[in-house]
């Protein structure tokens, strides 16, 4: 019985992981398509790629830190804030992605100066 | 080869490995910053004229309105009005005459007595308002045809000929007083940031810049004020010097020396009035200094154009959305 219980828990397992391994290959297709889109400077479709990407796999980091740079590029701070946030805490021990966070926060921080005066 | 070269190399390709699997790209980006006033409402802007003080090498209020209206012009999507730059001293001076007459006129009524016939109401004592209305001699202004071409002499609600706006009541009755040089009398001398405040109620003046607004089909009007001081400071200064060694090998040392220097401080005010109602939508001060050497001769309005340079960015973002460029990397 104790044998059969661990069969169908390991084949479930594996199941999961199968799954999440095809989401994560699904994501990161959305996520390759976003880039050279946004390298061609179209920002909207890009967006709308790492936006399916991270819907698809929402535990993929490079996801969410390429969607806080598209809202940043359309200038929607506090998306943008959001994604830079999720993305540090999947992955927090990425340096890109904190870079790419810091150089908006000083942005950020101008722009709420400016709006507090 | 040493085993420490060998962990180099493997480290350096497990790096190569681990960059190529990652993936990443730099990309440039520009970040768009809201301007941080809503101008959707505007048409057209009128850069009226500033109350300007200090130095007199440099005329503050003219160069300032050239300035930037040439600005605006290349850089904003609003029509720029050309006018005459209004003497804003000149006029806040009159307007406190006037207005300080009035009181006299409310304490005293036997001074009425040489007020003007015809209309010379009680409205014209009223404070806020205009000057033109407040003489009945003074000649109506009249609105121009096209507000954004060249106008010959735009009449501003507020006549600003010291003589134009000044009612009779104010001529003295008597012989007892002194003959005052009108001119002298009509150019307010501004110091200091402390001279402004004698002046600076016209901003306030609501009545007025809707008048004004009016003549110009209701533009969004820039004002504010501009003093331009010399300034003078002494201390350390860190300069480069070049040394050469004993083989004429050449290298830049950083010398710490004390030096007198002398320049210029800008700290100009802008005023943003909606020219519909005659409202303050936004001001903003700043303050720029720039200092030479005592021995460089610089020009002032070389150093006016200089620090003039250094705030425009903040002035246009004011009114139109600027972009921030930048670089992010994207990961796979």
């Amino acid at each position: 019985m104790q044998r059969r219980v661990f069969v169908l828990v390991s084949a479930l397992l594996l199941t999961a992981s199968v799954a999440q391994a095809d989401d994560r290959s699904k994501a990161k297709e959305q996520v390759e398509f976003g880039i050279k889109v946004a390298q061609n400077g179209l920002w909207n479709e890009a967006l709308y790629r790492w936006k399916r990407a991270v819907e698809i796999d929402p535990t993929y980091a490079a996801g969410w830190n390429n969607l806080a740079i598209a809202f940043e590029h359309e200038g929607r701070f506090e998306e943008a804030k959001q994604a830079y946030e999720k993305a540090i805490q999947l992955d927090s021990k990425n340096l890109l992605i904190r870079q790419n966070y810091d150089l908006f926060k000083e942005i950020n921080e101008r722009t709420k100066r400016r709006g507090a005066r | 080869m040493s085993a420490r070269n060998v962990a180099a190399l493997a480290s350096l390709a497990l790096l190569l490995i681990v960059a190529g699997c990652t993936g990443f790209y730099e990309i440039p980006i520009e970040t768009p910053i809201q301007p941080k006033m809503d101008v959707s409402g505007f048409q057209r802007v009128l850069v009226a004229g500033f109350l300007s003080g200090g130095t007199e090498d440099v005329d503050a209020n003219l160069e300032t309105v050239r300035l930037l209206r040439s600005q605006l012009r290349s850089k904003s999507s609003l029509r720029v009005i050309e006018a005459d730059p209004l003497p804003l001293a000149e006029i806040a001076a009159d307007q406190q005459k006037t207005n300080g007459a009035a009181e006299q006129i409310t304490l005293e009524p036997v001074a009425q007595v040489g007020a003007p016939n015809g209309s010379g109401n009680s409205s014209s004592t009223g404070s806020g308002t205009p000057p033109a209305t407040q003489t009945p001699e003074a000649p109506k202004p009249e609105p121009p045809q096209q507000a954004d071409t060249p106008q010959p002499q735009p009449q501003a609600p507020a006549t600003h000929n010291p003589e134009a706006t000044k009612p009779d009541t104010q001529k003295p009755a008597a012989t007892d007083h002194k003959p005052v040089d009108p001119k002298a009398a009509a150019e307010p001398k501004i110091r200091n940031e402390k001279d402004f405040q004698k002046y600076d109620k016209i901003f306030a003046d609501t009545a007025y810049w809707k008048k004004l607004g009016e003549e110009y089909q209701n533009p969004l009007i820039v004002t504010g004020t501009v003093l331009f001081t010399p300034h003078q400071a002494a201390g350390f200064v860190t300069t480069n010097r070049e040394v050469y060694d004993s083989f004429g090998r050449r290298s830049v040392i950083p010398v710490r020396t004390y030096m007198e220097r002398k320049g210029f401080i800008l700290q100009p005010k802008f005023v943003f009035i909606d020219g519909r109602t005659g409202a303050i939508l936004y001001s903003e001060n700043f303050r720029e200094e720039i200092l030479y050497n005592a021995q460089q001769n610089t020009p002032a309005l070389s150093s006016y154009f200089e620090l003039m340079d250094r705030l425009v960015p903040s002035f246009l973002s004011t009114l139109s959305a600027q972009k921030v460029r930048g670089s992010r990397v994207l990961l796979k």
